[in-house]
């Protein structure tokens, strides 16, 4: 009898000899709606089987019918725990397709809000490792940084976890000083907390033991299920899309690529922390080459495409010319060219893709969002048989799978 | 040392003559394609070949043309060579009566799930694979929802007149 043919055994049959249990679709260790049903064997894992598709949304057909902008806040509800790389990397293929050059100053800041963005996700996902190992207070400890950065997309973009921020060219609007004044305070604090908040789990030998050696993947086995990301480089490969096909002028910086070696869960806790002190530095960097542009160099924020940028906001009140670039925007009135392209950016799981096909319409003719956590869960199983079951919800936190990104 | 596109071609056409074709570059990235029989003798080849190296999968979806005849639906390959970081997208076309192709999940494992979805919505039928169910969408779902004969609006509705809005 197979593994699979035990699931469908009736109840108090006697030859069943396993459990099934049923892990989720809401159960509060999986972090999302996504279903697995586990066979068990006492607590170990005979075989489990994803059920995913819980929220799907069917945004590649959405997106079929609506124009470049429309589509924006699609893009947000994939990752929902870092939109803004979402955003802006659905920007950038835009800009690719249209043969938009945006200016340095806008990559400059689009790469402060994408690290951002990538340190608020790591923080979660860290820290939710932390919870499902019995460690509560690094989660609450470091969430009011996570809000901080919040605070940061909101005096940009007005809204906080589905962002929508930026436009096809740049950003809606210039950074204020409240903006960088917030970005000074999470520069400032944020290294010695996060400090403390690896210490916390480093020193705690109850997560360094659950951790360590469960829920591995060899560096063969990740690269043959289409891994990319944390979870890649912690089993030993050194791709990061930002180093290797540079997007919105990350060759300009300086950073260290973190693997890890077993792959293993605290291999990926491992490389999720030593990304953050990396996002820091870039940060760093980037914020010093913001400030470097002086007179009217430094309120660039967006290109000079008004095909594709929004007029500013007053401009449409009371200016005609203006008020029809409003109107031909945002009911799509403008034709995209044609074309074939294929884009991706290093989301805070992976490499995200966007293959766009145009064929001169007002909506694309077909989009497909690469969403790395629905490659990489399909090898949970291979990841977890023959494991504890406690192990597995630790392996299922630290792939850091987002149902919304799965689910499209 | 860097692997060109015209070099990829060149190896290509040497293996594969004249069956593979359409060659273009659209922002830089080399597209082609091949009969759908032959589809895992070419991504075999990129695997295997010692130039090549096509080892890591991107992406896999597929692409409805209705009004293409007998080739209505492409599956689109986007492969990626690590070594020299190098991108290459294949295409297969194949009629919509018999969409049968060959499954890459023996060479991929990541192909699983991606070929289950591309099936889910396109009802391409990919011949060898160990688990073609639907995976999105419910089970019950007796059609292919991303296929372009199923409008995205309710097409009887009269309150929206599409002219009014460029649609037309």
């Amino acid at each position: 009898m197979t593994e699979h043919e035990h699931i469908r055994l009736p109840e108090g049959s006697i030859e069943k000899t396993t459990t099934t249990l049923n892990l989720g679709p809401t159960h509060p260790a999986t972090h999302g709606v996504f279903q697995n049903i586990l066979e068990l064997d006492g607590e170990r894992i005979v075989s489990a089987e994803q059920t995913v598709g819980y929220i799907h949304r069917a945004f590649e057909k959405l997106a079929e019918r609506r124009p470049l902008y429309q589509v924006t806040p699609l893009t947000d509800r994939l990752n929902y725990c870092s939109s803004p790389i979402n955003n802006m990397g659905w920007h950038i293929t835009c800009e690719k397709l249209l043969g938009i050059k945006t200016p340095k100053r806008v990559d400059y800041l689009r790469v402060i809000i994408m690290e951002l963005a990538r340190i608020s996700d790591h923080l979660i996902c860290n820290s939710i490792v932390g919870v499902d190992t019995g460690a509560y207070t690094g989660f609450l400890y470091v969430m009011q940084y996570r809000e901080l950065i919040y605070e940061i997309y909101e005096e940009i973009c007005g809204s906080r976890l589905t962002t929508n921020i930026g436009r096809i060219g740049g950003f809606e609007r210039n950074f204020n000083d409240i903006a960088f004044q917030k970005l000074d305070k999470f520069l400032a604090e944020y290294p010695a907390v996060l400090k403390e908040f690896i210490n916390l789990f480093e020193r705690n030998r109850i997560f360094m033991e659950r951790t360590q050696g469960t829920g591995a993947i060899s560096a063969d086995r990740a690269l043959n299920y289409s891994f990319t990301g944390p979870n890649l480089r912690a089993a030993g490969v050194d791709y990061d899309v930002r180093v290797h096909t540079p997007y919105s002028s990350y060759e300009d910086f300086q950073f260290n690529v973190p693997v890890g070696t077993t792959g293993d869960n605290f291999d990926r806790w491992q490389v999720r922390n030593d990304e953050m002190w990396e996002s820091l530095s870039i940060i760093e960097q980037a914020y010093r080459k913001v400030k470097e542009f002086k007179g009217a160099d430094a309120e660039v924020f967006h290109a000079d495409v008004p095909e594709y940028y929004l007029p500013e906001k007053e401009d449409v009140y009371t200016k005609m010319e203006a008020l029809i670039w409003h109107f031909k925007i945002i009911m799509g009135e403008i034709d995209i060219p044609v074309g074939e392209v294929y884009n991706c950016v290093e989301g805070a799981n992976g490499e995200v893709g966007f293959y766009l096909i145009s064929d001169g319409g007002r909506t694309p003719y077909r989009l497909h969002f690469r969403r790395p956590c629905f490659i990489y869960y399909q090898a949970y199983e291979e990841m977890t048989k023959g494991s504890m079951m406690s192990d597995a919800i630790i392996t299922l936190s630290s792939l850091n799978v987002i149902a919304g990104e799965m689910d499209a | 040392m860097s692997l060109t596109n015209d070099r990829i071609k060149e190896r290509l056409v040497e293996k594969f003559g004249e069956q593979v074709s359409a060659f273009s570059e659209p922002y830089g990235m080399l597209t082609f394609e091949a009969p759908k029989e032959l589809n895992l003798k070419v991504l075999n080849f990129l695997y295997d070949d010692e130039e090549l190296k096509f080892r890591f999968l991107t992406d896999l979806q597929a692409v409805h043309y209705p009004d293409d005849k007998g080739r209505e639906l492409a599956v689109v390959y986007h492969l990626h060579n690590l070594v020299d970081n190098v991108r290459i997208r294949f295409k297969v076309f194949t009629d919509i009566k018999t969409p049968d192709v060959y499954t890459a999940t023996g060479l991929f494992s990541g192909a699983n799930w991606m070929e289950r979805e591309t099936y889910d919505f396109f009802g391409v039928n990919f011949v060898g694979h160990p688990n073609l169910k639907r995976i999105l969408n419910v089970d019950e779902m007796d059609y292919f929802p991303m296929r372009k004969e199923y409008p995205l609006e309710d097409q009887t509705r009269i309150d929206k007149d599409d002219e009014m809005f460029g649609r037309g």
